[in-house]
């Protein structure tokens, strides 16, 4: 039996140098989001109550498309960074925890493809 | 797991709230928020790309009072969130921690996200033509 404490036996171990990866992402796509929900929120309130032709217009503009393409990537990555890290705060259950870590992370891909489909569709489309 | 019978910090129910811890929860509900809120910003790209008919339901559930209502908090918690993110970004250069200083971005940030949703709903109003 050993006396020392669960942390006294791996302080001084080393990491696998990867620990600030999910903080370093969240930062990175909050700097990215900040000038691009800025642009957006300018550009849907200048839209408020457009009918469907001019908001497909707009989408379709070549910089219109490309910022949303960003603007969606990185808010659904920047979103499923911050959901993970809440569920691991509050879900205490180890099963419901990863299944709802899994859940999230499925989730914002299959809504940041659809997003980005969208767009591609009207800006290929019309 | 073993942690040498230690005391631990009191637990979150014991404190006041105060301004800084009320910012903070905050700033995780209004993410939580904007979280479904992406739904709505889905919703709305794929209706663009279907048809008039899909955009018109879009704009008709956008456009009822419960939809300004829910349009309403989430561009305040949108603005909230992008403000006391820029607050956090400050801390993570190790700048503004003074406690005068927190209160004041604190604030800062308060206010600033007040102003920039009812510029926001002015402007959107103003643009379909309301006055």
């Amino acid at each position: 039996m050993s006396l020392q404490t669960d942390l006294g036996k791996v302080r001084g171990l080393g990491s696998a140098k990867e620990g600030v990866h999910h903080w370093w992402a969240q930062r990175l796509t909050a700097l990215a989001l900040v000038p691009l929900v800025l642009w957006f929120v300018a550009a849907i309130t200048g839209l408020a109550g457009a009918d469907i032709g001019l908001v497909r217009v707009w989408i379709a503009e070549p910089v219109t498309s490309v910022l949303l393409v960003v603007l969606i990537a990185a808010t659904f990555h920047h979103m499923q960074l911050g959901m993970q890290v809440v569920i691991e705060d509050y879900i205490h259950v180890e099963w419901l925890k990863i299944t709802s870590i899994v859940l999230v992370k499925f989730a914002s891909v299959l809504l940041a493809v659809a997003a980005g489909f969208a767009v591609l569709k009207i800006a290929f489309a019309g | 797991m073993d942690m040498g019978g230690r005391p631990l910090s009191p637990h979150l129910q014991v404190y006041k709230p105060q301004l800084t811890s009320i910012l903070s929860i905050l700033h995780r509900m209004t993410g939580v928020a904007l979280a479904g809120g992406t739904l709505l910003l889905v919703w709305w790209l794929i209706a663009a790309a279907t048809g008039p008919a899909a955009f018109n339901t879009v704009q008709m559930v956008i456009g009822s009072w419960i939809g300004r209502l829910c349009l309403f908090g989430w561009s305040f918690a949108l603005f909230y969130h992008l403000c006391n993110g820029i607050r956090h970004m400050f801390w993570d250069m190790g700048k503004g921690f003074e406690l005068p200083t927190v209160a004041a971005s604190g604030w800062a940030v308060v206010i600033i996200s007040f102003t920039l949703t009812g510029i926001a709903w002015v402007w959107g109003y103003m643009s379909m033509g309301a006055f």
